[in-house]
């Protein structure tokens, strides 16, 4: 009997190993990404990703977070060519849009990648990145208009606007609030699905009092 | 029991990892250079690497038996290779081939300045640069005249470039000419330019070698591309002592259309009382201004764009005559100007675009130059060399044209592009008694070829064919430029093109019986570019043929050249929050034209001529402070005088170096709901004596220096803008 249960349950144990390839990889991908300190790090979780992202053909997750720390090491290196980061990044979330078109979390990679670009020469590409970045949330919005993110991100980007060009605090602080209050209800759909920005939200909220 | 369960599963573990595999190797493109951070997987599986900055790579796998290994970069084509995974390690050597993208590709930019947002690379100019730039007063051309190949002419309007004379560049606004883009002219003193740079999202200055698209213009053309949809609604309102303005700009909610209209008047009453002005002004300058607006986006991501502008002016003013200082020359102008264009931009699906422009311009000035005594009546002295400068004139300008462009995408991001305009020009002018009527219908078609050979050769081809019914001529005029990535975003671009042009109305009111004029370019150019710097070498020979002469006959039998080497340099880099550009021009040139005794160098060339245009913007106290500095050497002028059958110079010098340091500080603030911008700005604050030339009088006894009507130009004013930001409706609606 005793042996009956130890067969079926490593038969089932077995299964599970199979089922959570996937489900593995992307913990451990996380866990890179989380422990990535250098922009090394960060550039070989981004590659992780991706090649998982290639290999599943029907996940968006990883090609989300691949594109997510490509971007980061955009601004951990402070000497990266933005623009390179930029396109690189833009090709990932690309690549994801065409299994997951349409996600809101998408959208608002596409804008945090566009702001990005946007700060090489903030004075000159405002108007260029800066519509793109907007375009991205416009879309964002309609995806999903109780993505937290999506406020926050706009929160950032209004509070780093000078004031004559319609951003400034007062403006920001009502935009992490509401994304502080969305944040509340927020769940993420698995344990590997976008669920970071609430401590951000709350640190800028706290700058702008 | 349990841990004998687990044992076997150990095993298989230490198993798997004593099987792990070894895969190393290089990744290059395909002319051998290293490519880092390209990736390199085993196709289908997660194991894999990314190759570090010496083009290495080298990673760990399980994977057993045939495979593929894929190596991709962006801006590559990946690359896969076939290998059989066994216990040795495998050493594999990509070599990546680059994709043709336009992103990347070469641009071809001999002689061009591109600025806007069309292509990053490119970009020299915005609509933010030319009114931030010091003393420039937001006029488009005065900050074009800080770049290389323009001289710093200041007597009157319009762009000499390399030699050319101000007529020799054309404005184009959406592809069409522009007729009148500039204020009536008054001797000896430039006028501004009529069109606001925040209309334009892209300005390309092309100092020679220019596309076959664009033509009757020997030495330059000033291409302007109009904004499309804006990006929010908004009120204005503009408030200085010399001008007050409103406008209002609606974009519908759907962001698919938009209209504005704008107001403006100008007086320089106030002004004058304050700021003293050497010429007797009798008429006080004024000016009225409208515009109105659409824009429409089509269905298929077209565009239809709709501007207007109706402006008048007048002006009167006095200075003492050269010939008879007792008397004085009493100059009256009044203007009136409309101009319209309609444009046209539409995908027409495979491949194939349409630009089609339709513009109507009609200018109607009337001027007056009268010999006056002291006490400001007119007088006749017997003199005809005084008495014969009293004129009463009237000119009428139109033009009505249509041109249609359209652009074939081949293979890769090739392009082929034709069409063809047609001109309808009416003018008229009655000088006193006469009156003289010109009616030119002028055709052109032309064709040319982006062709991208790989993302490092680009060649431009084209050729253009015009015809003038007023001189009865046609010409072909061939244009080619080829340009050549050097990497590390350096590239060298060549350039080659025949131009032509038709004689000026003044000269063809006395005789149609001209021919073209014609300039060949031949230019080279190397320009390195990376994000925030700039450095550009150009060098070129133009040779001029066909010139007009008036002296001993209206002819084409004038002649010149022109030679010179440029350069440009802008950096916002190298000084935190500090954006500078230098450029210098040397110029070597020389023609025979109009009543010139022989080949001299014009009386509009200097021979080195530089600047340095320096903008800083404090954020904390929310104040941009913008500097320019211009130098010009001397320039030649000359009173040529008939002896016999021939002009002779009768005197002739250099006028001292031009020297104008402009400042202008810009103040960002909110005014109740409003936004604010505070304007200041003053030319020549260092007071330095601008000598443009001289006039002489009759005898050849007297000459005096033509200069600045008063040595400083202030400026203070303040613009305010209530915003409709539409930018956040989408996300306003959810708060």
């Amino acid at each position: 009997m005793k042996h009956a249960l130890v067969i079926i349950s490593m038969f089932f144990a077995g299964m599970a190993v199979a089922q959570t390839k996937f489900e593995s990889a992307m913990g451990r991908g996380l866990e890179q990404f989380k422990a990535a300190k250098t922009v090394d790090d960060m550039t070989t979780a981004s590659a992780f990703f991706e090649r998982v992202g290639d290999a599943e053909k029907d996940k968006w997750l990883p090609y989300y977070y691949a594109a997510y720390s490509y971007y980061l090491t955009g601004w951990m290196n402070p000497k990266a060519d933005k623009d390179k980061v930029a396109e690189k990044t833009k090709d990932l979330i690309s690549k994801a849009e065409a299994i997951e078109p349409n996600n809101s979390e998408l959208y608002c990679l596409r804008q945090m990648a566009a702001i990005q670009q946007m700060t090489v020469d903030p004075m000159a590409r405002w108007q260029t990145y800066g519509a793109e970045a907007r375009a991205a949330l416009d879309k964002a919005i309609k995806a999903d208009p109780n993505n937290p993110r999506i406020y926050y991100l706009n929160g950032q980007t209004l509070m780093n606007t000078p004031e004559a060009f319609g951003g400034g605090k007062a403006v920001a602080k009502k935009l992490f609030e509401k994304s502080l209050e969305l944040y509340k209800t927020f769940q993420p759909a698995s344990p590997f699905h976008p669920n970071w920005g609430k401590e951000e939200a709350e640190k800028l909220l706290a700058a702008c009092q | 029991m349990k841990q004998f369960a687990i044992l076997p599963f150990l095993f298989l573990m230490a198993g798997w990892a004593s099987a792990q595999m070894r895969v190393t190797g290089t990744v290059k493109d395909n002319r051998g250079h290293i490519l880092a951070g390209a990736s390199v997987v085993v196709k289908g599986s997660y194991d894999g690497g990314v190759s570090d900055s010496t083009g290495h790579f080298s990673f760990k796998t399980f994977e057993k038996g045939a495979q593929t290994v894929v190596a991709s970069n962006v801006g590559y084509k990946s690359m896969e290779l076939p290998v059989t995974l066994g216990t040795e390690t495998v050493d594999l050597a990509f070599s990546l081939k680059e994709e043709v993208s336009e992103l990347k590709a070469v641009t071809v930019t001999a002689g061009s300045f591109e600025a806007g947002d069309k292509k990053r690379a490119a970009t020299v100019l915005s609509s933010l640069d030319v009114v931030t730039t010091g003393g420039a007063n937001a006029d488009i051309s005065a900050v074009v005249k800080t770049l290389p190949g323009a001289q710093q002419v200041g007597e009157q309007e319009g762009l000499f470039v390399r030699g050319g004379a101000g007529y020799e560049t054309k404005q184009f606004i959406d592809g069409t000419l522009v007729n009148n883009p500039y204020f009536s002219s008054v001797p000896d003193l430039a006028q501004r330019g009529r069109f606001s740079p925040f209309l334009f999202k892209g300005t390309v200055f092309s100092t020679g070698g220019y596309s076959a698209l664009y033509g009757q213009a020997l030495s330059s053309a000033l291409i302007l591309e109009s904004i499309d949809i804006p990006e929010r609604s908004e009120a204005q309102a503009s408030i200085s002592p010399i001008f007050l303005g409103a406008g209002l700009q609606e974009i519908a909610k759907d962001k698919k259309s938009s209209w504005g209209m704008q107001y403006g008047y100008t007086n320089l009453v106030a002004y004058f009382a304050i700021v003293k002005q050497k010429p007797d002004y009798f008429t006080i300058p004024e000016f009225h201004a409208g515009d109105a607006n659409f824009r429409i986006r089509t269905k298929k991501g077209g565009i239809i764009k709709y501007y207007t502008t109706l402006a008048t002016n007048k002006l009167g003013l006095r200075r003492p005559n050269i010939d008879d200082p007792s008397l004085k020359n009493a100059f009256g102008l009044s203007n009136t100007n409309w101009y319209q264009n309609l444009s046209w931009r539409e995908n027409l699906g495979s491949g194939w675009k349409m630009n089609l422009g339709l513009s109507y311009s009609t200018d109607h000035t009337s001027f007056t130059n009268q010999i006056q005594n002291q006490n400001n009546i007119p007088v006749t002295t017997g003199q005809v060399w005084i008495d014969s400068t009293n004129v009463a004139a009237k000119t009428t300008a139109d033009l009505s044209q249509i041109k249609a462009v359209f652009d074939k995408r081949l293979s890769g991001i090739s392009v082929i592009r034709f069409g063809g305009e047609y001109m309808y020009f009416y003018n008229k002018g009655v000088f006193n008694n006469y009156t003289g009527l010109l009616r030119e219908h002028f055709k052109s078609l032309f064709s040319e070829a982006d062709l991208y050979i790989t993302n490092d050769l680009a060649a431009k081809l084209g050729v253009r064919f015009e015809h003038s019914s007023l001189i009865n001529k046609a010409n072909i005029a061939p244009r080619l430029s080829l340009a050549y990535k050097t990497g590390n975003g350096g590239q060298m671009s060549i350039a080659y093109g025949i131009f032509y042009q038709k004689p000026e109305n003044t000269y063809l009111y006395a005789t149609t019986n001209f021919g073209y004029t014609k300039a060949t370019h031949y230019i080279i150019n190397y320009i390195k570019n990376t994000t925030l710097q700039t450095f550009r070498v150009e060098a070129f020979y133009k040779k001029y043929e066909d010139l007009v002469k008036t002296y001993p006959a209206y002819n084409n039998d004038g002649t010149g050249y022109a030679k010179g080497i440029e350069f440009y340099w802008r950096d916002k880099k190298t000084i935190k929050n500090l954006d500078y550009w230098i450029s210098y021009s040397y110029l070597d040139t020389k023609r025979d034209y109009l009543n010139y005794p022989g080949q001299l160098q014009p009386n509009f060339a200097a021979n080195h001529t530089a600047s340095l245009v320096m903008k800083r913007f404090v954020n904390s106290i929310n104040t941009g402070f913008n500097f320019t500095y211009s130098f010009a050497t001397g320039r030649p002028y000359y009173n040529f005088v008939k002896n016999g059958v021939k002009y002779e110079i009768a005197d002739q010098g250099k006028t001292i170096s031009y020297n104008n340091l402009g400042f202008s500080l810009n103040y960002l603030m909110s005014m109740g709901k409003a936004y604010a911008v505070w304007v200041a700005s003053v030319t020549n604050v260092l007071n330095q004596n601008q000598v443009f030339g001289y006039n002489y009088s009759h005898d050849g006894t007297r000459k005096e220096a033509i200069s600045t009507p008063s040595p400083r130009f202030y400026f203070i004013g303040l613009f305010l803008s209530w915003g409709v930001d539409r930018r956040q409706d989408a996300i306003n609606n959810n708060l």
